[in-house]
């Protein structure tokens, strides 16, 4: 393994991470403080407690996952569609690295950047509503999971993309309203039986109720089924990336 | 001298069945200059692209420094630096880290007293703390160059470095890759400058359609293939050529003010003497002379259009 080299990407991402901290850290406290004003008093006043947890604090690990989930694609996504579209990808087709030190440089900044804005959300929460997290390890395990798998989905759709548009398309059309309809802001067994099982089908699902079993210890779905989702995804877009670099498929002619 | 580079029967073809490459081999020995002419489209940069790793080779095998580009691709990788064509470049992110960025990329660990002094050779140092956007565009490619050298490469490509760049800058160009050899780095520049090739090359290629024409040492190819040309110029203007010098190779120019007479360096003879002896003898009275030897460009055109024909 080429450790410098994956060192060399990592940091050279966070530069660009760093260079607009500010934005960085604004913009999901804002998001996170309107989804209280929102959600919780709008809401939350009329549904008082979702299996035993306050509303306000029901929706914690939804709005962490919404945001950590879109954080990770985007800055995965742009992370490597950004070379590809200045050029500058030459560098990384002609230096001495293989597909998994490019990956783990590219993937583990993107998940890095999600992982702290997923932290700085958790705060200002906090500021909001009482959060008690009853398995601190498995909700960072998650955390850290979900940063890392959606940061790879994120880097297969940068390589996809051939435009700006298209980068923006599968966050917008699919991520988006799975995790809508993931149960974020509710959950599944407020639903009719019919759409109950529909929502299955969602994969989104899974990581949601395993996060929010490590804060409440209530989850919409076995917690081992949770992490056997994630784990899967995980392995699932590491195995698509691995063909992209074995095939060369849209970086290399 | 020994070869740093060996390239052979390389072959690419792309899906549409576009043939760019048609089984290159080319040996570069170990410090030189080569200089790798062609027209555009001639495959000099898809040739680049495939020894760099960026494009995948349809068959053939080329080493660096005996080590396979794909078998052995780190090894190979580590060899060697490339200043592309085009300018590219993080535009957000200072000189410095960029540079750094590169070095690290390949490898090498960190040694700020040698990038300092790649800077410093480019006369990038000052803008060291400056973003890439603000440079001009001749100080980009030097930081295209300076990225190309920041992990210390054996071999260096520069694709077109001259491409769109003023005289000064295009001679300050000459003078880096000059430097560069100075140090050792084997050089292989891809160009349509003809002049570039004829000032600072060691060994000219010429490459046409995908496949490599000649590779010659420039001086050696100029001197073979050189032809020179004499002119005779007269007081008078004749209307045609006098029959006593139909003997010679002799064409009217300027409105029948002037003799040209092309003849061959290497010959035994060049036939000068009896020309300007029968030009004295049909009474044409001289008013000059001049000689003027053929450029590496006009051979080049010749191999091109001889390729075509």
């Amino acid at each position: 393994m080429n450790w410098t080299a994956i060192a060399s990407i990592y940091r050279f991402e966070m530069a660009r991470f760093f260079r607009t901290l500010a934005q960085s850290f604004i913009s999901p406290v804002i998001s996170t403080s309107l989804y209280f004003v929102v959600f919780g008093a709008a809401i939350g006043s009329r549904i008082q407690e979702v299996e035993g947890v306050s509303y306000g604090a029901f929706i914690v690990p939804g709005l962490i996952m919404l945001s950590v989930i879109t954080q990770s694609i985007s800055n995965a996504s742009f992370g490597i569609y950004f070379p590809k579209f200045i050029g500058t990808v030459y560098e990384l087709l002609s230096a001495p690295v293989n597909f998994l030190e490019i990956v783990c440089g590219y993937v583990g900044a993107a998940a890095t950047k999600a992982l702290f804005i997923g932290v700085v959300i958790l705060a200002t929460s906090m500021l909001f509503v009482d959060v008690s997290i009853q398995h601190p390890f498995a909700m960072l395990a998650f955390l850290v999971l979900t940063c890392l798998s959606f940061a790879l989905l994120g880097f297969i759709i940068g390589i996809w993309a051939g435009s700006f548009e298209q980068l923006q398309l599968v966050p917008l059309l699919i991520v988006t309203p799975l995790i809508f309809l993931g149960g974020s802001f509710y959950s599944i067994s407020m639903l009719p039986p019919i759409w109950q099982t529909v929502t299955l089908f969602n994969p989104v699902v899974y990581l949601i109720s395993g996060f929010r079993w490590s804060f409440f210890g209530i989850a919409d779905v076995p917690i081992g089924l949770s992490l056997l989702a994630i784990l899967g995804f995980t392995m699932l877009c590491l195995g698509v990336i691995w063909l992209i670099f074995r095939t060369g498929w849209r970086i290399r002619s | 001298m020994s070869n740093i580079l060996s390239i052979t029967d390389l072959r690419k073809s792309y899906a549409g069945g576009f043939e760019a490459l048609k089984g290159v081999s080319l040996d570069i020995r170990e410090g030189e200059i080569l200089a790798l002419l062609g027209p555009n489209g001639a495959g000099k940069t898809t040739l680049i692209s495939t020894v760099c790793g960026i494009t995948t080779p349809t068959s053939g095998t080329v080493t660096v420094g005996g080590h396979d580009i794909q078998s052995d691709y780190r090894a190979a990788r580590q060899m060697i630096g490339l200043v592309p064509q085009e300018i590219n470049l993080e535009p957000f992110e200072t000189v410095w880290n960029t540079v750094r960025f590169t070095r690290g990329l390949f490898g090498k660990p960190r040694n700020d007293t040698l990038l300092e002094q790649i800077l410093r050779k480019l006369s990038l140092w000052d803008k060291r703390k400056n973003a890439t956007k603000e440079l001009s565009g001749g100080m980009k490619r030097r930081v295209l160059i300076a990225k190309a050298l920041a992990h210390e490469p054996r071999v260096l490509f520069l694709d077109e470095p001259t491409a769109g760049v003023d005289v000064e800058l295009r001679k300050d160009m000459w003078e880096i890759v000059a430097e560069l050899k100075k140090d050792g780095v084997t050089i292989i520049l891809t160009t349509h400058y003809i002049e570039e090739a004829e000032a600072i090359a060691d060994r000219v290629g010429v490459i046409n359609s995908g496949q490599i024409l000649l590779v010659e040492d420039k001086d050696t190819l100029m001197a073979q293939m050189g032809k020179k040309q004499l002119e005779v110029e007269l007081t008078e203007a004749i209307a045609e050529i006098p029959a006593a010098l139909s003997q010679h190779d002799l064409t009217l120019i300027r409105d029948g003010h002037a003799l040209l007479y092309t003849y061959d360096t290497r010959a035994d003879r060049t036939g000068i003497t009896a020309l300007l002896n029968d030009v004295a003898q049909a009474g044409l009275v001289l008013n000059d002379v001049q000689t003027r030897q053929s450029s590496l460009e006009d051979i080049f055109v010749d191999l091109v259009s001889g390729e075509r024909a």
